[in-house]
């Protein structure tokens, strides 16, 4: 994956917080992570990837950033369930939304849901998988991509 | 009128999003469904006059269910609501037969003016 592609990225996780709630996120300088050691938070939405590319593209976030979210688009169950929901919504969308960069050929599964730090998402060492962590209204969390 | 509203999404948060948007736009939600299997199940041809549809779902996707509700009600007007951004996508999904095509994400605006297109047929 080159820069330009990060920046794909980068730019939907922007419009994505716009169009939900008119702010953009503050985003953090993107790095590459270490496949033993990314960042996992306590709700994460897993989007496998395969056709064109292969890989995954996960959203890590806390309880706090999906519940404001939730509250701001103004649903007011902010039950775990609906925190895993939104979190596979996000990375769904995002991962959806770089079709219109990568072309149909960039084939997206249906959400998987990690809950909870503890359980991470093992990768082939082999595979590069890059970090683009953001916050939103000062709640953290991060967008994470291995393409091959 | 009030039209009557068909929500499929595989999203809870989304089905909701959808409802409170058009509910507010003269819209009574008739029936709701997670899939495109469940949709096909609950789908009355009598009931809605318009239906939401996500792409991306399990056991039966979006186009497959286009495909089916079609085959029941061939006037039903369906608006495709999806993250695939892609043209090569909301074509296909109008040549299955879709009216309208809304990528996610959306705002309210964007939904009742994606929803007012579809139903003065622009």
């Amino acid at each position: 994956m080159d820069e330009d592609q990060l920046r794909i990225f980068v730019g939907i996780v922007q419009k994505y917080f716009e169009s939900e709630t008119g702010k953009g996120p503050d985003t953090g300088s993107p790095y590459l992570g270490d496949v033993t050691d990314l960042p996992m938070l306590d709700f994460t939405g897993v989007i496998g990837i395969s056709g064109v590319r292969q890989g995954c593209v996960y959203i890590t976030a806390g309880p706090e950033l999906l519940r404001a979210l939730l509250l701001h688009v103004g649903e007011t169950d902010v039950s775990d369930h609906n925190l895993c929901d939104l979190a596979g919504e996000i990375a769904n969308t995002i991962a959806g939304n770089a079709r219109m960069h990568f072309g149909a050929d960039f084939m997206i599964s249906v959400p998987v849901i990690v809950r909870g730090a503890a359980q991470a998402i093992h990768m082939p060492r082999n595979t590069k998988a890059y970090v683009i962590p953001f916050r939103w209204r000062k709640h953290p969390a991060s967008l994470v991509v291995s393409l091959q | 009128m009030e039209l009557k509203l068909m929500i499929i999404d595989d999203s809870n948060v989304i089905r909701g999003k959808i409802s409170r948007a058009l509910t507010r736009h003269n819209m009574r939600v008739v029936a709701t469904a997670a899939n495109g299997e469940e949709a096909v199940e609950r789908f009355m041809p009598d009931k809605p006059d318009i239906v939401t549809m996500d792409l991306t779902m399990p056991r039966m996707d979006g186009l497959e269910c286009i495909r089916k509700l079609k085959k029941i009600k061939p006037d039903i007007k369906i608006l495709v609501v999806s993250a695939l951004a892609d043209k090569a996508t909301a074509i296909q999904a109008l040549k299955e037969g879709a009216q309208g095509f809304l990528c996610k994400p959306f705002s309210d605006d964007d939904l009742t003016d994606a929803m007012d297109e579809l139903i003065s047929g622009e």
